[in-house]
């Protein structure tokens, strides 16, 4: 295996709504801001990968505008997937492993605010018996949230902990959407969303991007003094259906963190996207984080969505800590599909 | 005096994909069963049933053809309250959406229940299958109701 490391990262403001900017002007300044930094130009490029879903654009082919945010020249071996920039950037590392480049540009995007999300989220659900229905995502998460609630497995109070916990932390993060101090009991007072889910249960609706550099071996020692090397990332599905699936844990995040070799040693920090609380508990336990861990010191998803990039900027926010020192070991998650169906677990040392 | 629009020409124009899609061997069975009021699963070869079928375990990945009926009662085994429905979703009044597993199945189906009011759905409850009175061969030609001691009469 090539040694491989995450070497830069920069990212837009999480926005409940960019009134002003399209897709391609919210990503121009974050991809500038990458190149810039790491003192590199389109020249220097092998590779480029993007993640982004044309069903919040409601147009075919919009990823393809987002290219126009690299710059059209010289020509660049580009790829796209329809899914989170953290899957972009397993295809960029698989391509680094196999040779063809040593320097890959990784970016994800999206600005949701342009149609309902919770709604144009059930459009991924099977589309003969289950998305006529409609089921917007919350209700679905809300399914799952009750399954654990009445099998005693958390409490509506441990989810507002997470809340709690995850806005505080984001005080710390500019890039952050919803921060501050809340109080358990005060925001348990809140009426319900979608039973027995309440606003603070759920991630925000953000637009959003952001862009990560990946380098290989002394070219990541070239352009960052601690590179965040990855020595270990992987991605597994579960079925389709919710009701063959045993949705009160995360097989999918347990076999991946397993395979990632997380359980080797001590794990710093951890930024994890889980869209919803009680997912967050969920995902941890399938971690098997500990009182060591510090969990989103950024604030995580709930704090800030910006779908199609959250989990790249998971992997952005726990390099982040590599790179400063203030972690020797971390472990960033992305997650995809309806109540944690597939997820990619990356872990990273100095 | 005729106004401009009496001479105007006016057409209707619908944007669309116009194109039909197979349902599968297994899944136009389904599709078949619905529109003659019938729940079908399919039969794993541990001898389980998972509704709605398909083609394929989802675990072990074996073909699957045996269908077999299913409901129409059936076991609430969680569910979400939707107080403001969307223009979209099937009703205009608070439902709720259900991972229901109907008698005869051993996995659950999500769909919805019409409850008419948050206090009457707890999990656990029964549910029976309320048909559309013109079914078409689509998902969204039944409901579930809670289940009275009149519809199980019904039922059996």
């Amino acid at each position: 295996m090539r040694d491989v490391a995450v070497v830069a990262f920069s990212q837009s403001l999480s926005k409940r709504r960019e009134a002003d900017r399209n897709e391609v002007e919210i990503l121009i300044p974050v991809i500038h801001e990458l190149r810039t930094n790491a003192g590199i130009t389109n020249e220097d490029l092998d590779f480029v990968c993007s993640g982004s879903s044309d069903y919040l654009a409601g147009q075919s082919f919009a990823f393809v505008s987002g290219l126009d945010a690299v710059g059209a020249w010289p020509p660049v071996c580009e790829s796209h997937v329809e899914m989170d920039g953290a899957w972009a950037l397993y295809e960029a590392w698989v391509k680094i492993q196999m040779g063809y480049a040593d320097l890959a540009l990784v970016y994800g995007f999206g600005k949701p605010s342009m149609g309902d999300l919770p709604l144009t989220m059930a459009l991924q659900l099977d589309p003969y018996s289950v998305m006529p229905l409609w089921p917007d995502a919350v209700s679905i998460a809300a399914l799952q949230a009750r399954l654990l609630l009445d099998g005693g497995l958390l409490s509506e109070r441990d989810m507002a902990e997470v809340a709690v916990r995850d806005r505080a932390h984001a005080k710390e993060n500019p890039f952050a959407q919803v921060k501050g101090d809340f109080g358990v009991d005060q925001i348990l007072a809140d009426p319900y969303l979608v039973s027995p889910l309440r606003k603070h249960d759920c991630s925000p609706i953000s637009d959003g991007a952001s862009a990560v550099l990946l380098a290989a071996g002394d070219r990541a020692k070239q352009l960052c003094k601690r590179p965040a090397w990855i020595r270990g990332i992987e991605h597994i599905c579960e079925p389709q259906d919710l009701g063959v699936r045993d949705l009160t844990r995360s097989r999918s995040v347990e076999i991946a963190a397993e395979k990632a070799g997380l359980g080797a040693g001590k794990v710093d920090v951890a930024e994890l996207s889980a869209p919803f609380t009680h997912q967050e508990i969920l995902v941890e336990r399938a971690l098997g984080l500990g009182t060591e861990t510090r969990v989103n010191p950024s604030g995580g998803a709930l704090a800030g969505n910006p779908i199609m990039a959250v989990g790249l900027s998971r992997i952005g926010e726990a390099a982040r800590r590599v790179w400063d020192g203030s972690a020797d070991r971390a472990v960033a998650h992305a997650t995809s599909g309806p109540c944690l169906q597939q997820n990619l677990v990356c872990v990273l040392e100095g | 005096m005729s106004s401009p629009r009496e001479h105007s020409l006016t057409t209707s124009h619908k944007l669309e994909y116009g194109y039909k899609r197979s349902l599968g061997p297994v899944l136009s069975r389904f599709f078949t069963g619905i529109r003659d009021r019938k729940i079908l699963g399919a039969r794993r070869a541990d001898g389980t049933v998972i509704v709605p079928p398909k083609e394929y375990d989802p675990d072990t990945s074996a073909a699957l053809d045996e269908l077999t009926p299913v409901g129409p009662g059936g076991v609430v085994k969680s569910w979400a309250w939707v107080s403001e429905p969307r223009r979209q979703q099937p009703l205009d009044r608070a439902f709720a959406y259900a991972l229901i597993q109907l008698d005869g199945a051993d996995t659950s189906f999500l769909h919805v229940v019409d409850a008419k009011e948050e206090s009457a759905m707890n999990t656990g409850m029964r549910v029976v299958a309320a048909w559309s009175d013109q079914a078409t061969g689509a998902i969204t030609d039944l409901s579930f109701v809670p289940e009275s001691k009149n519809s199980r009469e019904d039922a059996n």
